[in-house]
């Protein structure tokens, strides 16, 4: 069924149901609902009329438009898509987890509440940190979080007059949009030539209004930020917390903890450096962890162990309050917890693999585009589109014809520093021989831009849409089955 | 690869930091477990959790989950996919984001929805933060004390950072008090007034009137809803409400200690460039052929940083397609049976208490359709406990949340609870009584 | 390049207004509508709003960018382009016939601090 385009609306049939449900012994004693008329609805859902084999089909075959991990290489920059172990997902569907009500006493949950505490405590390990939080759902959750602690923090000391955080100029849109949800105002500092945060304009920022500082290392342009002991020197001095955003832990494991480099808060995305599955967009899960001066104001509930070695559920409240109905994705921390088991100490293998793959890539490729910032990299690095500039082929031109090689694209136009900006991220689970593939799609494309720029201007080809019609969806949103009749 | 990169070992790649906050020792972790051993690990973990049948909703419903869910959301195209943002090659995941979207509006009654939220209590705030930023001038929100307390919980939560002004409509005979919301929108400032249907106490209230209230003091009604319910339930659309949000997961998303689910938050036309995340839109190719892309993306944190009106990135996508997968199963029958089902359940095991003469209704003639509040004469956590012990989670103690109502428990059941697990939990408490 | 007119007042936020009597019709520049792209989307406040000099009063999206609109001048919006709404493109037709909203001036002594056509061009260099 390679060209099947239907909505599953549009293959429902009266009467055709595709579920089982038991002839209940009660239904026929309490034949209907008796409610009000008034409290009912006046007319019924149109939902679809579909059999088991339908949905199968058709679910199977819209599948088979997506593009994942196993489908083929992502060299998305910041995204650190690396392999997702079958043995994780094979764990958070284990049966003894799935029917565990989230209200359930501590006592009857004490082996989900031990995944909690184990994984909790080997993110601590991991990152220098005294303790962690898994309830954020999401990497943007755990910065929101992590401000509201930091916030928490100062009201308790009574500095309510810290609420201007400072955010680097080439900052994941996420930082500045977390830090006003937190009601905090945002304090740009300046980025030097190669990316990494100015010190001379920091000191000139940091005064006693200042709640603390987000940042990222390495930061965006993949580059370590040797200059981190002094910033925090500089901002603890000032009275500020340093906030890390984990986006970028990956080349970490094994090289530089965010709590020995002197940051006080953190978030983890699990879905980029625990192996968890991106899952087309979610669910994710954002880990907050804070040093120990800190742990106090972390969200409830929090899971803590008792003196008998049992694990308790439990609320502060010097908390920072409660930011989910439960405790987070609790399966993506079960698959995050596989994956720290699956490698034990030898993830400290993971950030220098990650390392070494990524300078290859560039080292190998610098040829054909351009490298504004020539400099060991860690996790990722980023071309300024290509190194030929008289071709008119653009950034996200290069991108579409990628698609047409079977490879994800490479994140682009970010960061905002550059005009064309490619940022790539091979991550460590990719093989040399996947890396020296790419490396010659990506020279063949260069060639291409040259050889016959118009073909590439017009990628993708082979994939299976084409480019899309974006100012009409956004002038003219469609949004439901029922508007396009 | 280090002749290309021009260094001498994988170590130098890592020359630029530090000295002072270079690790320089093994982590303190276990060595590297087998498969087997990692099964081994979670089979004695799993061991230690005590599965009972369950009678307890409180924001989280044992619902029957179709089997070809779990089929289909694990293919990996699915799974392993990252956002959206290459349409070409991922128009599986945008079309079935506009499924899930299409249904969303279809249980609403709602005109816009977005790709999906964290949770119900997520999306409750970010529903409220929309009324507040479609009100403009206007910083003040009323919300019905009748909502789950974990909900009120994470509201006051992020409006305290965020510097939003709330106020709890009290509660009379647990329904949310009309007179009392009316003297507080005649205060002139409120931008929005949230209500749940059902509410905590599994009543189905009765919202006449409402919209018209609010609406003449110019603020938003956002109603949270639980979403099966909504086969049968008058719609948030139906009672006029502008925004309606919920927790997707009645929708046969497992137990599973909580997450994950999936929030929803759908819209009237007028709010959709106030709608938050991700939304998903239906356009053509250059060949004309129909296609899905992620659209009104100018409303979001990547270009509107500090000025978007939230800062959700994610969205629960997988989880969006469970759901998905659960309504085309279910369909416009099943949801309904569904209900039937659960609301035959409940009212029995409601009635079956009833007549043992140690529960009486907490709320004598609300409607409910599967979760109730009783009064009982025993001891409400000794019992708890001594079912516990028995295999059952028998509701929720409403002492540990709301004044006054420590002989109170919250009851659930759906159509997964047969009528000998119901006559084996009252015989239960029978027996505890003469204990 | 991008087309700057003579004959009325810019702001350097790419804002321009054009005085008849004392009523401001206010728009923005043809630089600044060719560095957005595709308009698709024009929010616009509603009539009998009161505006200060500098204020945020709504904002023009395109598919990937957004840009907040600031007035250039004080004074109480008496009408809104309700063309835009359904035909936001008209702007990237013509960006000076097709104003956004209709202010009648509080302090005509604003205009005097913004910048002429000359002054708007060096801007944009």
């Amino acid at each position: 069924m390679k060209y099947y385009d239907k909505l599953i609306f549009e293959i429902s049939r009266p009467g055709r149901v595709g579920y089982s449900l038991p002839k209940s012994a009660l239904s026929n004693q309490q034949s209907a609902i008796s409610i009000p008329e008034n409290l009912l609805r006046e007319t019924p859902a149109e939902l679809p009329e579909v059999s088991e084999l339908d949905v199968v089909r058709h679910y199977t075959n819209v599948s088979n438009k997506n593009f994942g991990v196993e489908t083929g290489f992502y060299p998305l920059g910041s995204c650190t898509m690396k392999y997702n172990p079958k043995i994780n997902e094979e764990m958070a569907s284990h049966a003894a987890f799935k029917g565990l009500h989230p209200l359930q006493s501590a006592d009857s949950v004490q082996g989900a509440l031990a995944i909690y505490y184990h994984t909790a405590r080997a993110l601590s390990e991991l990152t220098g940190l005294a303790d962690f939080t898994l309830t954020p759902y999401a990497g943007a959750h755990g910065e929101l979080t992590g401000l509201m602690v930091m916030r928490q923090y100062h009201l308790m000391r009574g500095e309510a007059q810290r609420t201007r955080v400072i955010v680097p100029d080439s900052a994941h849109g996420t930082n500045p949009a977390s830090a006003a949800v937190c009601g905090l105002e945002i304090v740009e500092v300046k980025s030097t030539a190669d990316g990494t945060v100015d010190t001379n304009d920091l000191k000139g920022l940091l005064d006693d209004t200042i709640a603390g500082i987000m940042m990222t290392n390495p930061n965006t342009l993949g580059i370590y930020e040797t200059q981190v002991v002094e910033i925090a020197r500089l901002v603890h001095e000032a009275g500020g917390l340093l906030y890390y955003d984990g986006a970028n832990l990956n080349p970490m494991l094994g090289a530089s903890r965010p709590g020995d480099m002197g940051f006080d808060i953190m978030h983890i995305n699990l879905h980029k450096t625990f192996s968890t599955p991106h899952g087309g967009g979610g669910p994710g899960s954002g880990p907050v962890g804070v040093a120990a001066h800190l742990v106090d104001s972390l969200p409830n509930p929090r899971v803590v162990k008792g003196e008998n070695g049992e694990f308790k559920i439990q609320d502060a409240v010097s908390a920072c309050g409660r930011v989910a109905t439960f405790m987070g994705n609790f399966g993506v921390v079960m698959r995050a917890y596989t994956y720290i088991l699956s490698l034990g100490k030898d993830i400290k293998h993971v950030g220098p693999i990650a390392t070494l793959n990524a300078n290859y890539v560039k080292e190998s490729l610098r040829d054909a585009y351009y490298l504004p910032i020539d400099t060991v990299c860690k996790h990722e690095f980023v071309f300024d589109g290509l190194a030929d500039k008289s071709t008119g082929v653009t950034t996200l031109d290069i991108a579409k014809r990628l698609l047409d090689y079977g490879y994800h694209a490479p994140t682009i136009y970010f960061p905002l520093l550059f005009h064309q900006s490619i940022m790539i991220e091979p991550t460590e689970t990719e093989s040399k021989e996947t890396l020296d593939d790419f490396i010659d799609i990506m020279h063949r494309v260069a060639e291409e831009a040259i050889a016959d720029p118009g073909m590439v201007k017009s990628a993708p080809h082979t994939t299976p849409v084409r480019r899309l019609d974006e100012t009409t969806a956004a002038k003219n949103p469609l949004l439901k089955y029922r508007d396009l009749a | 690869m280090l002749d290309k990169i021009g260094v001498g070992s994988i170590d130098d790649l890592f020359a630029d930091i530090p000295a002072s906050v270079r690790l320089q020792k093994e982590y303190d972790l276990p060595e590297a477990m087998s498969e087997e051993e990692i099964r081994a690990h979670f089979d004695a973990l799993g061991a230690k959790n005590k599965q009972q049948v369950i009678f307890a909703g409180g924001g989280a419903y044992d619902h029957y989950t179709p089997s070809a869910i779990g089929a289909l959301t694990s293919r990996s195209e699915f799974l392993t996919a990252y956002t959206p943002y290459q349409p070409e090659i991922s128009q599986g995941t945008l079309q079935y984001i506009f499924e899930y979207q299409s249904h969303i509006c279809e249980l609403t009654g709602m005109d816009c929805t977005n790709a999906s939220m964290y949770d119900g209590a997520t999306a409750a705030v970010e529903a409220l933060f929309m009324a507040v930023a479609q009100a403009k001038k206007k910083n003040r929100v009323l919300v019905s004390s009748t909502l789950n307390p974990a909900v009120l919980s994470v509201i006051d939560t992020y409006t305290k950072y965020k510097g939003i002004a709330v106020t709890l409509i009290p509660e009379a005979d647990g329904r949310t008090d009309r007179a009392a919301m009316q003297a507080m929108l005649a205060e002139g400032d409120v931008a929005g007034v949230l209500v749940a249907s059902p509410n905590y106490y599994g009543i189905i209230e009765d919202y006449t009137g409402f919209a018209d209230d609010v609406h003449g003091a110019k603020a938003l009604l956002i109603m949270q809803c639980d979403p099966s319910a909504l086969a049968v339930l008058k719609t948030p659309a139906e009672w006029g409400a502008d925004i309606a949000c919920g927790d997707g997961q009645p929708l046969g998303i497992p137990l599973s200690f909580g997450g994950p689910y999936v929030g929803f938050l759908a819209c009237k036309k007028e709010l959709v460039r106030k709608l938050p995340g991700r939304i998903v839109g239906a356009t053509k190719d250059v060949d004309g052929k129909r296609a899905f892309v992620l659209t009104l993306q100018a409303r979001e944190q990547h270009i509107r940083r500090e000025k978007a009106n939230s800062n959700i990135c994610s969205n629960q996508s997988l989880m969006a397609l469970h759901i998905t997968i659960y309504l085309a199963l279910m369909g416009k029958q099943g949801l309904r049976e569904v209900n039937e089902q659960s609301y035959a359940a409940a009212h029995y095991l409601h009635d079956e208490l009833v007549k043992t003469g140690l529960f009486a209704s907490a709320f004598p003639d609300a409607p409910f359709l599967k979760e109730c509040a009783l009064r009982t004469t025993l001891p409400v956590k000794a019992l708890q406990a001594y079912l516990a012990e028995q295999g059952y989670m028998a509701g929720i103690a409403l002492g540990d949340y709301r004044e006054g109502m420590d002989d109170c428990i919250l009851l659930c059941a759906t159509e997964r609870r047969t009528k000998e697990q119901i006559d084996e939990l009252v015989k239960l408490v029978k027996s505890y009584e003469i204990l | 390049m991008s087309k700057v007119i003579e004959g009325i007042k810019y702001a350097d936020s790419h804002e321009w207004v054009k005085v008849e009597g004392n009523i401001g019709l206010i728009g923005i520049s043809d630089y600044a509508q060719h560095s957005l792209g595709d308009i698709v989307y024009v929010d616009l406040p509603s009539e009998g709003e009161e505006i200060s000099k500098g204020e945020e009063f709504g904002a023009v999206e395109s598919v990937k960018a957004a840009s907040d609109l600031y007035s250039p001048v004080s004074g109480t919006i008496i009408e809104i382009n309700s063309a835009l709404e359904g035909e936001p493109e008209l702007i990237n037709q013509d960006a000076y016939e097709n104003w956004l909203i209709k202010v009648e001036l509080a302090d005509p002594s604003e205009l005097d601090s913004l910048l002429d056509a000359a002054e708007y061009e060096k801007v944009c260099e």
